[in-house]
């Protein structure tokens, strides 16, 4: 368990991270998100132990960060922005050396190290300099770094950034594969990542929180949740027909594609039944008709924006 | 093996994986002949000491152990790795001691392949080997105290070129402390005490005894105090920097 109590973090005097406050619970994957220098890395960076907090508390299973850092640092394994590691080693070097930070001894190295080399598939670059490795190969050397003690606590700080398609598709599933029996924190602006991976958002924003639920209440804060999306085959005055029958819809006619029109439903309340009769009363020309989910991103800038204009 | 020792052991492996230790030890040799036969009238002399060799190590150290020292920590905050490195479950003072440890594990591996012109000495005549120990151990010991204050200028910036400009000129300020020409340069006013403080802090003032072989543990402790208050002050230093 985490728990964040009251922290704050300046840099001189501008304040990074201001007054937060949350807990973390076993089995949770949390995805932190936030406009860049909202604060996402500086909180991890307080959380595992690397920055010491300006005032409040961080205590990883009881064990508070500032105090017992130690103890508090065994049970984290943590991934650092960009992933850093020391180039001029080996993979298999490199993992070794933190194999044997961690206090693993002997025989245990091997098989630890061997164990986490097959977990994020690095057999075929263990032997090469991780300066020559490609940025995928890099963050899953970091990321093998990071789950080498089989860490109740696992922060990854961007983990798929800079990855291509298939190499986030894989971090993905490993890290959806981890989480069983850890508290996962991952920090990201990539929203995508939230609904594939995670249980639960926080959103900060100039560094305090301002959103904090699971991805659906997030979606359903949008006000595309339950919207109905129409591509028509040709042009017909939709905005007319719904003004006639129903005043608590909204139609938003897309820029681009002018046939392509979005019916908000104003109330969140879901209106597909209702516009599926009235397309079918009116004999609209349809050519796609569905429902769409909330969208992240539209939550996202709306909650941010927000809190920058405040 | 404590978190030091390993520590110790990546970071001297990691010397000798680039190309840095065996351009560092070449060098090193060759300026050591270059210093010792040519400038330091080895032959001419005609005594069988090794004081040419020994005298010209501050001038050496000046340039080629900061060389060493600038990447320390201003490497480990360029690449992140500090980040890395002090999430681990390891103390601060053993990430210090361990890699000044390893660099200074270097400078000895590169002082003992001096060997040859101790076994020289040796074949011209019969000098005193005591003395010669004790001047290895001391040339040694002021390897450490100039690297000691690489460390703690290597963990001020992100640029090693910067770490190792600030280093090479404060090293010289030690170096010179306990020389005449700085000490006929104070005023008649400046109390006496001062001064001697002053020349006290001097590399020169202990390592010219040592190298003559007048051995006083004082001047070996000198170094030992030394070196441990500027790992001091790097830890400090790493402390507060490296948010930035």
């Amino acid at each position: 368990m985490i728990e964040i109590n009251r922290l704050t973090k300046k840099f001189d005097q501008v304040v990074a991270v201001e007054d937060l406050t949350f807990d973390v619970g076993e089995g949770e994957v949390l995805g932190f998100l936030g406009p860049n220098g909202a604060g996402k890395s500086t909180t991890m960076k307080v959380i595992t132990g690397f920055l010491s907090p300006t005032s409040g508390t961080v205590k990883i299973d009881g064990f508070d960060i500032s105090e017992n850092p130690m103890e508090a640092k065994s049970l984290i394994g943590y991934l650092p922005e960009g992933a850093p590691s020391y180039g001029d080693m080996t993979t298999l070097e490199f993992l070794n050396f933190v194999a044997q930070i961690r206090g693993y001894r002997g025989d245990e190295i091997t098989l630890r190290v061997n164990h986490v080399v097959a977990e994020v598939a690095l057999e075929s670059v263990a032997h090469q300099t991780i300066d020559t490795l490609s940025k995928g190969f890099k963050r899953r050397v970091g990321l093998a770094q990071a789950i080498m003690h089989d860490p109740k606590v696992l922060i990854l700080d961007e983990p798929t950034d800079g990855l291509d398609p298939n190499q986030k598709h894989h971090v993905r599933e490993l890290i959806k594969n981890l989480a069983k029996d850890k508290i996962v924190v991952i920090s990201t602006h990539i929203l995508e990542e939230v609904t594939a991976v995670c249980s639960r958002a926080i959103i900060i924003s100039e560094g305090r929180i301002v959103v904090d639920g699971t991805p659906a209440e997030l979606e359903s804060q949008s006000r595309y949740h339950h919207a109905v999306s129409v591509r028509l085959k040709s042009d017909y005055d939709l905005a007319a027909d719904l003004a006639k029958f129903s005043s608590a819809m909204d139609v938003e006619q897309d820029a681009a594609d002018k046939l392509h029109f979005t019916i908000l439903a104003s109330e969140g309340k879901p209106i597909f039944s209702a516009v599926s009769e009235l397309a079918q009363e009116m004999q609209w020309p349809v050519a796609e008709f569905h429902v769409s989910r909330g969208q992240l991103e539209d939550v996202f800038r709306t909650v941010t924006e927000r809190a920058v204009g405040d | 093996m404590g978190n030091m020792g390993i520590v110790f052991r990546r970071e001297l492996i990691g010397y000798f994986s680039t190309p840095l230790a065996y351009i560092f030890i070449v060098i090193f040799l060759i300026s050591n002949g270059i210093f010792t036969f040519d400038l330091g009238g080895f032959y001419l002399r005609g005594q069988a000491d090794l004081l040419p060799f020994f005298s010209f190590h501050p001038w050496l150290y000046l340039f080629m152990v900061p060389a060493i020292a600038m990447t320390l920590w201003a490497d480990e905050r360029k690449t992140g790795t500090i980040e890395l490195l002090l999430t681990l479950p390891i103390k601060l003072s053993d990430a210090v001691i361990g890699k000044f440890l390893a660099a200074w594990g270097l400078t000895g591996i590169a002082l003992m392949l001096t060997f040859p012109i101790w076994v020289t000495v040796n074949y011209l005549g019969d000098p005193d080997n005591g003395v010669i120990f004790a001047a290895y151990i001391g040339s040694w010991f002021m390897a450490g105290g100039f690297l000691a204050i690489g460390s703690c200028m290597s963990a001020c910036t992100k640029n090693s070129v910067i770490a190792f400009i600030l280093t090479v000129s404060i090293c010289f300020l030690f170096v010179i402390m306990g020389s005449p020409i700085l000490l006929n340069a104070f005023p008649e006013w400046v109390p006496q005490f001062f001064v001697d403080a002053f020349s006290a802090m001097g590399f020169l003032t202990h390592f010219d005894s040592i190298a003559k072989g007048v051995l006083d543990i004082r001047d070996f402790l000198f170094f030992a105090v030394f070196i441990s208050a500027w790992l001091l002050a790097s830890g400090v230093v790493i402390e507060i920097r490296k948010a930035h």
